[in-house]
């Protein structure tokens, strides 16, 4: 038995363990979008430009651990993740630098980059509500605001404050109005909870289209794929709500954005930028607007049927993405202090 | 009672004792082994001695209170659950015969092959409110949302429940090999001293389980407390949420890794709690009578009551949310064999597979070094080193790239300034620090069963091998080994099970281009997809099954006493 017990173990140990091949032209990207929000257009970079992208895929937050304790030595030139909050947190680490790069610049807007182009946003979301088209009359509700108003007691879904998209729209109002606006808006939107927070965007969604509540805050794409499903209840669940993007009188719809920066130490540079263009150039655009019902950050591509049949463009909340990283940990602190789980 | 036929030994007492004092190779290498494993485990309790943050007082005013009372009450709901579900049917299946009593001995471990979260979701799609479930309720009778009651299951209670059906298995498997394990003269007497079967269970076979249960039931817990898919999707907020909560929205890794550092000492207090209870009592069986159990045959209602127990938790824990995915696959239409899934199986399995082997042997080094050296300081290395089990996997993943991001560097700093040249990550992002941070992981899992194994041969075997001049090493392998293949066979198949539903560590140590089971059914899962995980999660399942059934079957036929095949 033991001289089994050793042989599986050369076994296992002399599977090549290195997954980065000796390529002449290669770049590694650490990514906290998953496989299959990325993947395709890697296979398309590399077909165009015969560069290979070998790619990482995991939680944003332990990736950029992975990227401070491999140092100088990190074999990743490019990372990626879903939330600006985060981009802002690795550019304070030390993790990336500047990219000077005319195309990149002109493209992304300056509030979705960072400010010395360690970042750049590469696709948009909008935090939206939604609200049932049966029990709610249209013009009821226009702003994140009115959510606090005592008529809706009761009657408002919303996940968790875990959640990083819930904390970047706390950040927001944080960034506009202060600290303590802010926390009053938590404070009024929990009072007029229908139940604790639980699951995800959709399942407020299917919430408010069952009736367990009226209104819901929820990412604009989970709307986009539920009304695109290939399943017949997310489709009719969908069907039963209204999308409403907030405060278009004022300050405009809180965004978040998707974004990238090139890794300090990265040995393929060059590539990693080409990479980035690539990915704000129209063919990605598109996709990302076909295929994940997001927005581009690029004008004048066009946005899934879906997503077009809502209003676009709309106005949009231009607070710079950094800001949302600023104000996180204050935000998750209200989020603690008024008790929403 | 129990001086009738379970002898209470204290441990290695007598003649031999000088013998064993001698600190040997075995003990060395173990100790060494130990300090090894121990590295991520003290790095993440090294944050204990860093100064306290600014966020330790915003937890302590407003969450802290909630993380501790949910972590408390979702782990003793699933001691109770999973701890009844898995004695109950392991009495059940290795005392009686009653219909499809042979069917149950494997069906029970199934549940097994569920990652908890997917159950959370499966059992989330049907139950909630805008699931099939409440929805036939309100069409069949003209109820609308709310004029009806019906359980919440994304709560504490739902919780308890998911995670009681995955884990119980740990509970059963442990004390059924227990159960079988057991002379059958130690319940013979009971019986011919006119105890009933209810009384034999509580006065011999439970005490003489005790330890192969505690085992059990310790590693169901750990992996409760570390357990972060079910509670987060469920919004509950425990001391695994806080630990990412701390870590992902207050940026602050260090008050993040204290708080895992004291769910450590939390779990170490716990098992020093129940050892003390034990206090020096050991079971060993004193007589070498091993003879089959007579399975009483049960009569036709008792016996429809015990395969009605048996099937439940087979029922809800593994058929249903079976079922429902594969409805799901057929919906979605997805093709479960696509171009990347051999791949995927095959990393999947290479990897379960070391990890289960590696862990295996570092567990019998620890163990047996234990068993030879029995001294306050080793068994307090091996305590430690087997804490793994209750660190979130995220957090072993830091605690494992420290050192080795630490050690590469050192290296390729050295090298450069001595000979101008870069060795760059020699191990960071290779398998191997993958394998390592499973063993670190799941050694638990091995060792305790190991130990559980090696607890049941009574100190006199080891002395009568060495008696005719066997040395350790041949003393381990001819007879500790072949007495305890059940446990060894067990701790390989939680071990391979565990590896091929972890997910938090192989998704930051992978290497570039590197995926498992696990990581396809997490992606599609996580994003809201659960139908479109189906596939992926119905295979880790599949897969899952293979080992579970085939190691199954063997330890039925490994009992002790039993021939063996050759």
């Amino acid at each position: 038995m033991i001289r089994f017990l050793i042989a599986v173990v050369f076994f296992v140990g002399s599977i090549p363990s290195s997954g980065v091949v000796i390529a002449a032209e290669q770049v590694n990207l650490y990514s906290a979008r998953k496989e299959s929000l990325i993947k395709p257009l890697l296979e398309r970079f590399t077909a165009e430009t015969g560069i290979r992208v070998n790619l990482v895929t995991g939680k944003a937050a332990a990736l950029q651990k992975r990227l401070e304790v491999e140092g100088r030595n990190t074999p990743a030139d490019l990372f990626l993740t879903s939330d600006a909050g985060r981009l802002h947190l690795a550019r304070q680490a030390g993790l990336f630098q500047p990219v000077e790069s005319e195309l990149l610049t002109r493209v992304v807007p300056a509030h979705l980059r960072d400010k010395d182009n360690h970042w750049f946003g590469l696709s948009k979301r909008a935090r939206i509500i939604v609200y049932s088209k049966q029990r709610v009359k249209p013009g009821a509700l226009s702003r994140y605001e009115d959510l606090t108003d005592p008529r809706w007691k009761g009657r408002i879904c919303i996940r968790s404050s875990g959640n990083i998209y819930n904390q970047s729209l706390l950040a927001s109002i944080v960034a506009h109005f202060g600290e303590q606006t802010a926390e009053r808006w938590a404070a009024g939107v929990v009072a007029n909870f229908a139940r604790p927070p639980r699951g995800n965007d959709r399942a407020q969604i299917k919430a408010v289209a069952i009736g367990e509540c009226d209104v819901a805050v929820v990412n604009s794409y989970y709307l986009g794929k539920m009304q695109n499903s290939s399943d017949p209840a997310e489709r009719d669940a969908a069907d039963k709500v209204v999308p409403l993007f907030p405060n278009q009188a004022d300050r405009g719809t809180h965004i978040n954005i998707s974004g990238a920066g090139v890794i300090r130490h990265a040995r393929n540079r060059e590539n990693a930028i080409r990479l980035l263009e690539f990915l704000v150039d129209d063919e990605a655009q598109r996709w990302y607007a076909a295929t994940n019902h997001e927005y581009p950050v690029k004008s004048g591509i066009e946005v899934s049927p879906t997503v077009k049949a809502w209003g676009y463009p709309f106005k949009e909340d231009t607070l710079d993405m950094g800001a949302l990283g600023v104000h996180n940990i204050t935000a998750v602190k209200i989020f603690d202090r008024v008790g929403w789980r | 009672m129990s001086t009738l036929c379970v002898r209470r030994h204290l441990p290695f007492s007598g003649g031999v004792r000088g013998h064993l004092r001698r600190p040997s190779l075995w003990t060395g290498v173990a100790a060494v082994t130990a300090l090894v494993v121990m590295t991520p485990i003290l790095t993440v309790l090294g944050y204990l001695f860093h100064p306290g943050t600014e966020s330790w007082q915003h937890l302590a005013e407003t969450v802290l209170d909630d993380y501790v009372r949910n972590s408390l009450l979702l782990t003793a709901g699933v001691a109770v659950g999973a701890g009844s579900i898995g004695i109950t049917t392991a009495w059940l299946t290795s005392m009686y015969r009653f219909p499809g009593h042979r069917l149950f001995v494997w069906a029970l471990l199934l549940p097994l092959s569920f990652p908890a979260y997917i159950l959370a979701y499966t059992y989330t799609g049907m139950l909630e409110p805008a699931g099939p479930v409440q929805g036939w309720i309100r069409s069949t009778f003209g109820l609308a949302y709310g004029e009806y009651w019906f359980p919440e299951v994304r709560s504490l209670g739902g919780a308890v429940v998911m995670l009681s059906l995955v884990l119980y298995p740990y509970v059963y498997l442990l004390a059924r090999a227990s159960f079988l394990e057991q002379s059958v003269c130690a319940l013979e007497a009971s019986r011919s001293l006119g105890c009933g079967p209810w009384r034999s269970f509580f006065l011999v076979a439970l005490p003489l389980a005790r330890p192969a249960i505690v085992v059990g039931l310790s590693l169901a817990l750990m992996e409760t407390l570390a357990d972060f898919g079910t509670v987060d999707y469920f919004g509950v907020s425990t001391f695994t949420t806080g630990i990412f909560r701390t870590w992902y929205g207050l940026y602050d890794e260090v008050a993040a890794a204290q708080l895992a550092a004291l769910l450590m000492l939390f779990v170490l207090v716990l098992l020093g709690l129940e050892r003390a209870s034990r206090r020096r009592m050991r079971f060993h069986h004193a007589t070498n009578r091993h003879r089959a159990l007579p399975q009483q045959r049960l009569r036709p209602f008792a016996g429809g009551l015990a395969a009605v127990a048996c099937s439940l938790p087979v029922a809800f824990g593994f058929l249903l949310p079976f079922g429902q995915l594969a409805v799901w696959m057929v919906q979605t239409g997805e093709q479960a064999l696509d171009a990347g899934f051999f791949a995927l199986a095959r990393n999947s399995f290479l990897l379960a597979g070391g990890a289960a082997v590696i862990a295996l042997l570092v567990a019998l080094i620890l163990g047996y070094g234990r068993r030879l050296h029995p001294t306050r300081w080793l068994r307090a290395l091996v305590q430690v080193a087997g804490m793994g089990y209750a660190i979130p996997g995220m957090v072993i993943a830091i605690g494992v790239l420290i050192p080795f991001g630490w050690l590469d560097n050192a290296i390729d700093g050295w090298m450069r300034e001595r000979f101008g040249f870069a060795t760059g990550l020699l191990l960071s992002g290779t398998l191997f620090i993958l394998l390592f941070a499973y063993l670190v992981r799941f050694l638990t899992i091995s060792l305790q069963t190991v130990e559980a194994g090696l607890g049941r041969i009574r100190p006199a075997m080891d002395e009568a091998a060495w008696s005719m001049g066997a040395s350790r090493l041949a003393t381990l392998r001819r007879v500790h080994l072949p007495l305890m293949r059940g446990s060894l066979l067990t701790a390989l198949l939680i071990v391979f099970v565990d590896v091929l539903k972890e997910l938090p560590a192989t998704l930051v140590l992978r290497p570039f281009n590197f995926n498992t089971l696990a990581v396809r059914a997490y992606e599609l899962a996580s994003d809201e997809r659960l139908a479109d995980a189906s596939s992926a999660a119905l295979t880790i399942v599949l897969v899952g099954i293979v080992p579970v059934v085939l190691l199954s079957l063997t330890i039925a036929h490994g009992r002790a006493g039993h021939a063996r095949p050759a």
